[in-house]
Protein backbone atom coordinates (compact mmCIF):
# COMPACT_ATOMS: atom_id res chain seq x y z
CA UNK A 1 0.00 0.00 0.00
CA UNK A 2 1.51 3.46 -1.13
CA UNK A 3 0.75 6.41 1.20
CA UNK A 4 -1.31 9.13 0.06
CA UNK A 5 -1.99 12.47 0.00
CA UNK A 6 -4.37 15.97 -1.14
CA UNK A 7 -2.99 18.05 -3.33
CA UNK A 8 -5.73 20.28 -3.68
CA UNK A 9 -9.06 21.32 -2.77
CA UNK A 10 -12.01 23.52 -4.10
CA UNK A 11 -15.80 24.34 -3.36
CA UNK A 12 -18.41 26.27 -4.37
CA UNK A 13 -20.54 28.35 -2.07
CA UNK A 14 -23.04 26.46 -0.28
CA UNK A 15 -26.87 27.61 -0.24
CA UNK A 16 -29.87 27.88 -2.05
CA UNK A 17 -28.21 28.19 -6.00
CA UNK A 18 -31.45 28.76 -8.02
CA UNK A 19 -29.62 29.73 -11.34
CA UNK A 20 -27.21 27.15 -11.02
CA UNK A 21 -27.93 23.50 -12.41
CA UNK A 22 -26.50 20.40 -11.05
CA UNK A 23 -23.62 19.59 -13.56
CA UNK A 24 -22.54 23.48 -13.29
CA UNK A 25 -22.56 23.15 -9.38
CA UNK A 26 -19.82 19.86 -9.99
CA UNK A 27 -17.91 21.70 -12.70
CA UNK A 28 -16.96 24.82 -10.67
CA UNK A 29 -16.09 22.75 -7.47
CA UNK A 30 -13.76 20.10 -9.51
CA UNK A 31 -12.19 22.91 -11.83
CA UNK A 32 -11.19 25.27 -8.03
CA UNK A 33 -9.85 22.09 -6.91
CA UNK A 34 -7.34 21.18 -10.56
CA UNK A 35 -6.00 24.86 -10.36
CA UNK A 36 -5.73 24.41 -6.39
CA UNK A 37 -3.62 21.19 -7.51
CA UNK A 38 -1.87 22.19 -10.55
CA UNK A 39 -2.94 19.67 -12.98
CA UNK A 40 -4.85 19.56 -15.25
CA UNK A 41 -7.85 17.33 -16.30
CA UNK A 42 -5.82 15.62 -19.00
CA UNK A 43 -3.30 14.41 -15.76
CA UNK A 44 -6.29 12.71 -13.89
CA UNK A 45 -6.49 8.72 -13.72
CA UNK A 46 -10.30 8.93 -12.64
CA UNK A 47 -13.07 10.22 -10.88
CA UNK A 48 -15.15 9.33 -7.94
CA UNK A 49 -18.53 11.62 -7.16
CA UNK A 50 -20.34 11.10 -4.07
CA UNK A 51 -23.74 11.68 -4.66
CA UNK A 52 -27.11 10.19 -2.65
CA UNK A 53 -30.18 10.96 -4.78
CA UNK A 54 -29.43 13.03 -7.83
CA UNK A 55 -32.79 10.45 -9.31
CA UNK A 56 -34.88 12.22 -7.06
CA UNK A 57 -33.65 15.70 -6.35
CA UNK A 58 -32.99 16.42 -10.79
CA UNK A 59 -34.76 13.08 -11.88
CA UNK A 60 -30.71 11.85 -13.15
CA UNK A 61 -28.98 9.04 -12.87
CA UNK A 62 -25.81 8.11 -14.52
CA UNK A 63 -23.59 10.83 -12.65
CA UNK A 64 -20.59 9.64 -13.47
CA UNK A 65 -20.75 9.94 -16.97
CA UNK A 66 -22.48 12.80 -17.08
CA UNK A 67 -19.85 14.39 -14.57
CA UNK A 68 -16.93 13.40 -16.46
CA UNK A 69 -18.59 14.84 -19.60
CA UNK A 70 -18.99 18.30 -18.28
CA UNK A 71 -15.73 17.99 -16.64
CA UNK A 72 -14.39 18.11 -20.46
CA UNK A 73 -13.21 14.64 -19.62
CA UNK A 74 -15.33 12.27 -21.93
CA UNK A 75 -13.11 12.25 -25.24
CA UNK A 76 -9.98 10.85 -22.53
CA UNK A 77 -12.50 8.66 -21.75
CA UNK A 78 -11.33 8.61 -18.08
CA UNK A 79 -13.15 6.46 -15.87
CA UNK A 80 -15.99 8.11 -13.68
CA UNK A 81 -17.79 6.41 -10.70
CA UNK A 82 -20.14 7.71 -8.42
CA UNK A 83 -20.58 6.51 -5.11
CA UNK A 84 -23.55 6.13 -2.77
CA UNK A 85 -24.07 5.64 0.92
CA UNK A 86 -26.85 8.78 1.81
CA UNK A 87 -24.99 11.45 3.54
CA UNK A 88 -21.95 9.61 3.82
CA UNK A 89 -21.43 9.63 0.17
CA UNK A 90 -18.63 11.93 0.04
CA UNK A 91 -16.88 10.79 2.76
CA UNK A 92 -17.27 7.35 0.53
CA UNK A 93 -15.91 9.03 -2.55
CA UNK A 94 -12.66 10.34 -0.74
CA UNK A 95 -12.05 6.88 0.48
CA UNK A 96 -12.78 5.43 -2.78
CA UNK A 97 -10.23 7.32 -4.09
CA UNK A 98 -7.41 6.82 -1.36
CA UNK A 99 -8.35 3.51 -1.50
CA UNK A 100 -7.41 3.67 -5.19
CA UNK A 101 -4.16 5.79 -5.38
CA UNK A 102 -3.06 3.53 -2.18
CA UNK A 103 -3.42 0.55 -4.68
CA UNK A 104 -0.82 1.50 -7.09
CA UNK A 105 -4.03 1.17 -9.30
CA UNK A 106 -4.47 5.15 -9.96
CA UNK A 107 -2.07 7.97 -9.54
CA UNK A 108 -3.92 11.55 -10.16
CA UNK A 109 -7.31 11.12 -8.59
CA UNK A 110 -10.06 13.71 -8.21
CA UNK A 111 -12.81 12.62 -5.26
CA UNK A 112 -15.81 14.97 -5.44
CA UNK A 113 -19.47 15.48 -3.51
CA UNK A 114 -22.20 17.11 -5.26
CA UNK A 115 -26.39 17.20 -4.42
CA UNK A 116 -28.66 19.51 -5.75
CA UNK A 117 -31.67 19.87 -3.07
CA UNK A 118 -33.41 22.90 -4.04
CA UNK A 119 -35.55 22.14 -7.46
CA UNK A 120 -38.09 19.75 -5.38
CA UNK A 121 -40.28 21.62 -2.50
CA UNK A 122 -39.71 21.20 1.04
CA UNK A 123 -42.50 17.94 1.70
CA UNK A 124 -40.63 16.00 -1.05
CA UNK A 125 -37.16 16.86 0.39
CA UNK A 126 -38.27 15.16 3.88
CA UNK A 127 -39.34 12.19 1.95
CA UNK A 128 -36.30 12.05 0.55
CA UNK A 129 -34.34 12.33 3.52
CA UNK A 130 -36.06 9.42 4.69
CA UNK A 131 -34.96 7.51 1.92
CA UNK A 132 -31.33 7.02 3.86
CA UNK A 133 -33.00 5.37 6.64
CA UNK A 134 -35.11 2.08 6.33
CA UNK A 135 -37.85 2.87 3.99
CA UNK A 136 -40.53 0.03 4.74
CA UNK A 137 -40.12 0.02 8.14
CA UNK A 138 -39.25 3.08 9.59
CA UNK A 139 -40.46 5.62 7.12
CA UNK A 140 -43.54 3.72 6.28
CA UNK A 141 -44.54 4.36 9.84
CA UNK A 142 -44.10 8.09 9.58
CA UNK A 143 -40.30 8.67 10.49
CA UNK A 144 -38.94 11.63 9.38
CA UNK A 145 -35.27 11.64 9.40
CA UNK A 146 -35.43 14.99 11.86
CA UNK A 147 -38.21 12.50 13.96
CA UNK A 148 -35.38 9.72 14.12
CA UNK A 149 -32.11 12.17 15.89
CA UNK A 150 -35.17 13.37 17.53
CA UNK A 151 -35.96 9.69 19.28
CA UNK A 152 -32.32 9.95 19.53
CA UNK A 153 -31.93 12.83 21.38
CA UNK A 154 -35.24 12.05 23.89
CA UNK A 155 -33.50 8.87 24.86
CA UNK A 156 -30.37 10.44 25.13
CA UNK A 157 -31.62 13.22 27.40
CA UNK A 158 -33.50 10.90 29.74
CA UNK A 159 -30.13 9.29 30.33
CA UNK A 160 -27.21 11.85 30.72
CA UNK A 161 -27.65 15.02 32.01
CA UNK A 162 -27.75 17.46 28.69
CA UNK A 163 -29.87 20.02 29.18
CA UNK A 164 -32.12 21.73 26.29
CA UNK A 165 -29.79 25.07 26.44
CA UNK A 166 -26.52 22.69 25.85
CA UNK A 167 -27.92 21.31 22.68
CA UNK A 168 -28.67 24.46 21.33
CA UNK A 169 -25.22 26.09 22.08
CA UNK A 170 -24.24 23.16 19.35
CA UNK A 171 -25.95 25.54 17.01
CA UNK A 172 -24.53 28.26 18.14
CA UNK A 173 -20.86 27.67 18.18
CA UNK A 174 -21.43 26.65 14.68
CA UNK A 175 -23.23 29.48 13.32
CA UNK A 176 -20.27 31.59 14.92
CA UNK A 177 -17.51 29.35 12.57
CA UNK A 178 -20.22 30.10 9.44
CA UNK A 179 -20.14 33.77 9.98
CA UNK A 180 -16.21 33.43 9.61
CA UNK A 181 -16.59 31.15 6.48
CA UNK A 182 -16.89 32.38 3.23
CA UNK A 183 -18.80 29.63 1.68
CA UNK A 184 -21.10 29.41 4.81
CA UNK A 185 -24.49 29.12 3.59
CA UNK A 186 -25.93 31.07 7.12
CA UNK A 187 -22.70 33.65 7.87
CA UNK A 188 -24.75 35.31 10.81
CA UNK A 189 -24.43 34.47 14.40
CA UNK A 190 -27.28 33.39 16.41
CA UNK A 191 -27.95 33.31 20.04
CA UNK A 192 -29.39 30.29 22.53
CA UNK A 193 -32.96 32.11 22.63
CA UNK A 194 -32.55 31.84 18.64
CA UNK A 195 -32.75 28.25 18.96
CA UNK A 196 -35.24 28.07 21.60
CA UNK A 197 -37.44 30.15 20.40
CA UNK A 198 -37.43 28.05 16.72
CA UNK A 199 -40.19 26.38 16.06
CA UNK A 200 -40.36 22.31 16.86
CA UNK A 201 -39.77 20.05 13.79
CA UNK A 202 -39.74 16.74 15.96
CA UNK A 203 -39.60 17.03 19.75
CA UNK A 204 -36.99 17.83 21.18
CA UNK A 205 -35.89 19.32 17.92
CA UNK A 206 -36.44 22.29 16.79
CA UNK A 207 -35.47 23.99 13.38
CA UNK A 208 -32.26 26.19 14.59
CA UNK A 209 -31.25 22.26 15.87
CA UNK A 210 -31.47 21.18 12.06
CA UNK A 211 -28.70 21.25 8.99
CA UNK A 212 -30.70 23.32 6.16
CA UNK A 213 -31.72 21.61 2.43
CA UNK A 214 -28.66 22.79 0.82
CA UNK A 215 -26.95 23.25 -2.82
CA UNK A 216 -22.93 22.74 -3.24
CA UNK A 217 -20.81 20.70 -4.79
CA UNK A 218 -16.73 20.29 -3.64
CA UNK A 219 -13.70 18.41 -4.70
CA UNK A 220 -10.40 17.27 -4.02
CA UNK A 221 -7.18 15.84 -5.86
CA UNK A 222 -4.91 12.81 -4.10
CA UNK A 223 -2.02 11.30 -5.69
CA UNK A 224 0.46 9.21 -4.46
CA UNK A 225 2.36 10.68 -1.38
CA UNK A 226 5.74 10.42 -3.47
CA UNK A 227 4.56 12.52 -5.97
CA UNK A 228 2.80 14.76 -3.91
CA UNK A 229 6.28 17.88 -4.47
CA UNK A 230 5.66 17.65 -8.27
CA UNK A 231 2.36 19.57 -8.04
CA UNK A 232 2.30 21.61 -4.45
CA UNK A 233 5.02 22.71 -1.68
CA UNK A 234 2.02 21.75 0.90
CA UNK A 235 0.14 18.20 0.40
CA UNK A 236 -1.42 17.22 3.26
CA UNK A 237 -0.90 13.10 3.99
CA UNK A 238 -4.21 11.02 4.86
CA UNK A 239 -3.25 9.02 7.80
CA UNK A 240 -6.29 6.97 7.99
CA UNK A 241 -9.40 5.93 5.79
CA UNK A 242 -11.80 3.72 7.86
CA UNK A 243 -15.39 2.84 7.15
CA UNK A 244 -17.88 0.78 9.40
CA UNK A 245 -21.39 -0.28 8.64
CA UNK A 246 -24.45 -0.89 11.22
CA UNK A 247 -28.26 -1.41 11.15
CA UNK A 248 -30.11 0.49 8.75
CA UNK A 249 -32.96 1.17 11.36
CA UNK A 250 -32.36 2.86 14.20
CA UNK A 251 -34.38 0.11 16.30
CA UNK A 252 -32.54 -2.37 15.68
CA UNK A 253 -29.00 -0.28 17.35
CA UNK A 254 -27.71 -2.07 20.50
CA UNK A 255 -27.86 1.63 21.80
CA UNK A 256 -30.13 4.53 20.43
CA UNK A 257 -27.89 6.84 21.83
CA UNK A 258 -24.43 5.43 20.55
CA UNK A 259 -23.54 5.28 16.87
CA UNK A 260 -21.97 1.80 17.01
CA UNK A 261 -20.30 2.47 13.82
CA UNK A 262 -19.27 6.04 14.84
CA UNK A 263 -17.35 3.95 17.90
CA UNK A 264 -15.55 1.19 15.05
CA UNK A 265 -14.52 3.71 12.63
CA UNK A 266 -12.87 5.59 14.95
CA UNK A 267 -11.21 3.17 16.23
CA UNK A 268 -9.79 2.17 13.41
CA UNK A 269 -8.95 5.22 12.09
CA UNK A 270 -6.67 6.01 15.12
CA UNK A 271 -5.56 2.44 14.37
CA UNK A 272 -4.31 2.69 10.93
CA UNK A 273 -2.64 6.21 11.90
CA UNK A 274 -0.78 5.10 15.33
CA UNK A 275 -2.19 7.97 16.91
CA UNK A 276 -4.12 8.80 20.32
CA UNK A 277 -7.14 11.43 20.68
CA UNK A 278 -4.29 13.67 22.02
CA UNK A 279 -2.79 14.13 18.85
CA UNK A 280 -6.05 15.29 16.82
CA UNK A 281 -5.78 18.94 16.93
CA UNK A 282 -9.40 19.61 15.01
CA UNK A 283 -12.20 17.68 13.93
CA UNK A 284 -15.52 17.95 11.18
CA UNK A 285 -18.08 15.94 12.49
CA UNK A 286 -21.66 15.15 11.12
CA UNK A 287 -24.15 17.40 12.90
CA UNK A 288 -26.47 16.86 10.71
CA UNK A 289 -28.48 17.73 14.19
CA UNK A 290 -26.87 19.10 17.16
CA UNK A 291 -27.36 15.83 18.79
CA UNK A 292 -25.10 14.00 16.40
CA UNK A 293 -22.57 16.45 16.98
CA UNK A 294 -22.97 15.77 20.41
CA UNK A 295 -22.71 11.58 20.08
CA UNK A 296 -20.51 12.05 17.53
CA UNK A 297 -17.74 13.58 20.28
CA UNK A 298 -18.27 10.73 22.10
CA UNK A 299 -18.65 8.01 20.34
CA UNK A 300 -15.30 9.15 18.55
CA UNK A 301 -14.16 8.98 21.98
CA UNK A 302 -13.15 12.00 23.21
CA UNK A 303 -14.76 12.43 26.37
CA UNK A 304 -17.41 9.88 27.69
CA UNK A 305 -20.76 9.64 27.26
CA UNK A 306 -22.51 11.98 28.94
CA UNK A 307 -20.08 14.86 29.19
CA UNK A 308 -20.08 16.50 25.38
CA UNK A 309 -23.19 18.66 26.13
CA UNK A 310 -21.41 20.38 29.22
CA UNK A 311 -17.82 20.80 27.45
CA UNK A 312 -19.72 22.67 24.96
CA UNK A 313 -21.35 24.85 27.03
CA UNK A 314 -17.79 25.20 28.37
CA UNK A 315 -15.84 26.34 24.69
CA UNK A 316 -13.95 23.38 24.85
CA UNK A 317 -15.21 23.08 21.19
CA UNK A 318 -14.86 26.31 20.07
CA UNK A 319 -12.56 27.95 17.76
CA UNK A 320 -10.32 28.52 20.53
CA UNK A 321 -11.25 25.94 22.80
CA UNK A 322 -8.72 23.20 23.62
CA UNK A 323 -10.50 20.73 20.21
CA UNK A 324 -12.17 23.06 17.97
CA UNK A 325 -15.21 21.03 16.66
CA UNK A 326 -16.72 22.22 13.04
CA UNK A 327 -14.11 25.00 12.20
CA UNK A 328 -16.51 25.34 8.43
CA UNK A 329 -19.91 25.93 10.70
CA UNK A 330 -20.85 21.99 10.40
CA UNK A 331 -23.77 20.80 8.47
CA UNK A 332 -25.67 23.51 10.38
CA UNK A 333 -24.31 26.54 9.39
CA UNK A 334 -21.92 25.41 6.77
CA UNK A 335 -24.65 23.84 4.72
CA UNK A 336 -25.58 20.24 4.09
CA UNK A 337 -25.81 19.40 0.55
CA UNK A 338 -25.53 15.45 1.65
CA UNK A 339 -23.58 14.30 -1.43
CA UNK A 340 -20.89 17.28 -1.00
CA UNK A 341 -20.70 16.71 2.94
CA UNK A 342 -17.94 14.81 3.38
CA UNK A 343 -15.61 16.27 0.49
CA UNK A 344 -16.19 19.30 2.23
CA UNK A 345 -15.16 17.91 5.29
CA UNK A 346 -12.23 17.35 3.88
CA UNK A 347 -11.67 20.50 2.21
CA UNK A 348 -12.22 22.39 5.81
CA UNK A 349 -9.31 20.35 7.48
CA UNK A 350 -6.79 20.89 4.33
CA UNK A 351 -7.53 24.19 4.25
CA UNK A 352 -6.69 24.48 8.19
CA UNK A 353 -3.39 22.78 7.93
CA UNK A 354 -2.43 24.86 5.44
CA UNK A 355 -3.09 27.81 7.26
CA UNK A 356 -5.39 28.49 4.12
CA UNK A 357 -8.66 28.95 7.04
CA UNK A 358 -8.67 32.96 7.31
CA UNK A 359 -10.48 34.51 10.18
CA UNK A 360 -11.62 30.57 11.74
CA UNK A 361 -7.71 30.05 11.62
CA UNK A 362 -7.11 27.52 14.31
CA UNK A 363 -3.30 26.07 15.43
CA UNK A 364 -3.72 22.56 13.69
CA UNK A 365 -1.60 20.13 12.45
CA UNK A 366 -3.52 16.70 12.51
CA UNK A 367 -7.35 16.90 11.83
CA UNK A 368 -9.88 14.65 11.92
CA UNK A 369 -13.32 13.87 9.29
CA UNK A 370 -16.51 11.95 10.89
CA UNK A 371 -19.10 11.62 8.09
CA UNK A 372 -22.32 9.94 8.71
CA UNK A 373 -24.95 7.96 6.20
CA UNK A 374 -28.64 7.78 7.60
CA UNK A 375 -28.39 7.48 11.51
CA UNK A 376 -25.63 5.99 11.59
CA UNK A 377 -25.84 2.81 9.22
CA UNK A 378 -22.21 3.75 7.33
CA UNK A 379 -19.51 6.04 9.36
CA UNK A 380 -16.55 6.77 7.25
CA UNK A 381 -13.56 8.68 9.32
CA UNK A 382 -10.49 10.25 7.70
CA UNK A 383 -7.13 11.67 9.52
CA UNK A 384 -5.20 14.04 8.15
CA UNK A 385 -2.27 15.72 8.91
CA UNK A 386 0.95 17.82 7.82
CA UNK B 1 -44.96 3.61 -1.91
CA UNK B 2 -46.27 1.77 -5.03
CA UNK B 3 -48.64 -0.95 -5.15
CA UNK B 4 -46.58 -4.22 -4.64
CA UNK B 5 -44.13 -2.66 -2.35
CA UNK B 6 -47.40 -2.21 0.25
CA UNK B 7 -49.12 -5.68 -0.58
CA UNK B 8 -46.28 -7.56 -0.65
CA UNK B 9 -46.14 -6.83 3.70
CA UNK B 10 -49.70 -6.48 4.15
CA UNK B 11 -50.08 -10.16 6.45
CA UNK B 12 -46.75 -8.59 8.03
CA UNK B 13 -48.18 -4.73 8.51
CA UNK B 14 -51.66 -5.77 9.58
CA UNK B 15 -51.63 -8.79 11.78
CA UNK B 16 -48.08 -7.48 13.37
CA UNK B 17 -46.25 -11.41 12.07
CA UNK B 18 -42.70 -11.34 11.95
CA UNK B 19 -40.48 -14.28 12.19
CA UNK B 20 -38.40 -16.77 14.44
CA UNK B 21 -35.50 -18.26 14.52
CA UNK B 22 -35.93 -21.67 15.83
CA UNK B 23 -32.24 -22.82 15.83
CA UNK B 24 -31.59 -19.89 18.26
CA UNK B 25 -34.74 -18.83 19.41
CA UNK B 26 -34.51 -15.24 18.68
CA UNK B 27 -37.56 -13.24 17.16
CA UNK B 28 -37.42 -10.75 14.44
CA UNK B 29 -39.97 -7.42 13.52
CA UNK B 30 -39.60 -6.47 11.45
CA UNK B 31 -38.87 -9.87 10.01
CA UNK B 32 -35.86 -11.14 8.91
CA UNK B 33 -35.54 -14.28 6.32
CA UNK B 34 -31.85 -14.90 7.50
CA UNK B 35 -30.63 -14.60 11.42
CA UNK B 36 -27.78 -12.62 11.88
CA UNK B 37 -26.33 -14.92 14.23
CA UNK B 38 -26.65 -18.12 13.27
CA UNK B 39 -26.57 -16.94 9.50
CA UNK B 40 -27.24 -20.02 7.34
CA UNK B 41 -27.67 -22.58 9.64
CA UNK B 42 -30.74 -20.84 10.94
CA UNK B 43 -33.87 -21.83 10.45
CA UNK B 44 -36.59 -19.12 10.22
CA UNK B 45 -40.11 -19.42 10.73
CA UNK B 46 -43.29 -17.21 11.04
CA UNK B 47 -44.41 -15.62 14.34
CA UNK B 48 -47.35 -13.94 15.64
CA UNK B 49 -46.46 -11.18 18.06
CA UNK B 50 -48.81 -10.84 20.59
CA UNK B 51 -48.46 -6.63 20.67
CA UNK B 52 -48.07 -5.98 24.18
CA UNK B 53 -44.69 -3.14 23.71
CA UNK B 54 -42.89 -1.25 26.01
CA UNK B 55 -42.19 2.69 24.36
CA UNK B 56 -38.52 2.48 24.63
CA UNK B 57 -38.00 6.27 23.11
CA UNK B 58 -40.25 8.98 21.11
CA UNK B 59 -40.96 12.38 19.53
CA UNK B 60 -43.79 14.13 18.46
CA UNK B 61 -43.49 14.67 14.38
CA UNK B 62 -44.41 18.15 14.13
CA UNK B 63 -43.33 18.52 10.38
CA UNK B 64 -43.92 15.23 7.92
CA UNK B 65 -43.76 14.31 4.47
CA UNK B 66 -46.25 15.25 2.04
CA UNK B 67 -47.96 11.32 2.66
CA UNK B 68 -48.27 12.35 6.66
CA UNK B 69 -48.33 16.33 6.26
CA UNK B 70 -52.42 16.41 6.95
CA UNK B 71 -51.94 13.97 10.51
CA UNK B 72 -49.61 16.53 12.12
CA UNK B 73 -48.55 16.59 15.28
CA UNK B 74 -47.88 13.02 15.99
CA UNK B 75 -46.28 10.45 17.84
CA UNK B 76 -43.56 8.26 16.73
CA UNK B 77 -41.74 5.99 18.99
CA UNK B 78 -39.72 3.17 19.04
CA UNK B 79 -41.66 0.50 20.51
CA UNK B 80 -39.44 -2.93 22.65
CA UNK B 81 -42.06 -6.14 21.85
CA UNK B 82 -42.84 -8.17 25.19
CA UNK B 83 -40.93 -11.01 22.60
CA UNK B 84 -37.77 -8.87 22.47
CA UNK B 85 -37.60 -7.05 18.77
CA UNK B 86 -37.85 -3.21 18.64
CA UNK B 87 -39.62 -1.17 15.99
CA UNK B 88 -40.82 2.17 15.00
CA UNK B 89 -44.57 2.91 14.92
CA UNK B 90 -46.63 5.67 15.64
CA UNK B 91 -48.75 5.89 19.31
CA UNK B 92 -52.43 6.77 19.10
CA UNK B 93 -52.21 9.05 21.88
CA UNK B 94 -51.70 12.76 22.91
CA UNK B 95 -48.41 14.28 22.92
CA UNK B 96 -48.24 15.28 26.28
CA UNK B 97 -49.04 11.75 27.21
CA UNK B 98 -46.18 10.19 25.50
CA UNK B 99 -43.72 8.71 27.99
CA UNK B 100 -40.36 6.48 27.81
CA UNK B 101 -41.56 3.65 29.73
CA UNK B 102 -45.05 3.32 28.77
CA UNK B 103 -46.89 0.18 28.28
CA UNK B 104 -48.63 0.18 24.84
CA UNK B 105 -50.17 -2.76 22.49
CA UNK B 106 -51.00 -2.81 18.65
CA UNK B 107 -54.26 -1.97 16.82
CA UNK B 108 -55.15 -1.70 13.51
CA UNK B 109 -55.22 1.61 12.03
CA UNK B 110 -54.84 4.17 8.86
CA UNK B 111 -51.18 4.80 8.38
CA UNK B 112 -51.01 7.42 5.76
CA UNK B 113 -52.66 8.32 2.05
CA UNK B 114 -50.59 8.56 -1.39
CA UNK B 115 -52.85 11.79 -2.28
CA UNK B 116 -56.41 12.43 -2.41
CA UNK B 117 -56.91 9.30 -4.65
CA UNK B 118 -54.47 7.60 -4.30
CA UNK B 119 -53.35 4.36 -2.24
CA UNK B 120 -54.59 4.04 1.40
CA UNK B 121 -51.55 2.53 3.42
CA UNK B 122 -53.15 0.67 6.77
CA UNK B 123 -50.75 -0.84 8.97
CA UNK B 124 -49.86 -1.51 13.03
CA UNK B 125 -50.13 1.48 15.45
CA UNK B 126 -49.60 1.11 19.40
CA UNK B 127 -52.16 2.63 22.00
CA UNK B 128 -51.76 3.48 25.91
CA UNK B 129 -52.62 0.35 28.45
CA UNK B 130 -54.02 1.21 30.93
ZN1 LIG C 1 -30.52 -17.67 15.10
Amino acid sequence: MRDVAVIGVGCTEFGEHWGTSFRDLFVKAGALALEDAGVTGENLDALYVGNMSAGRFVEQEHIGALIADYAGLATNHVPSTRVEAACASGGLAFRQAVIAVASGMEDIVVAAGVEKMTDVGTGASVDMLASAADREWEGFAGATFPGLYAMIATDYMHRYPLTREQLAQVAVKNHENGARNPIAQFQNRITIDTVLNSSLVADPLRLFDCSPITDGAAAVVVVPLERAREFTDSPVRVLASAQASDTIALHDRRDISTLDASVAAGKRAFSQAGLTHKDIDMLEVHDCFTIAEICAIEDLGFCKKGEAGRLTEEGVTALGGKIPVNTSGGLKACGHPVGATGIKQIYEIVNQLRGDAGARQVDAEIGMAHNVGGTGATVVVHILGV
Amino acid sequence: MSVSRFWRKIPQRYNLIGTQCTTCGRYFYPPRSLCPDCRRSGKIVDHKFNGEGTVVTYTVVRSASDQFENTTPYVLAIVELDEGPRLTSQIACLPEEAKIGMRVHSVFRRIAADGESGVIHYGTKFVPTE
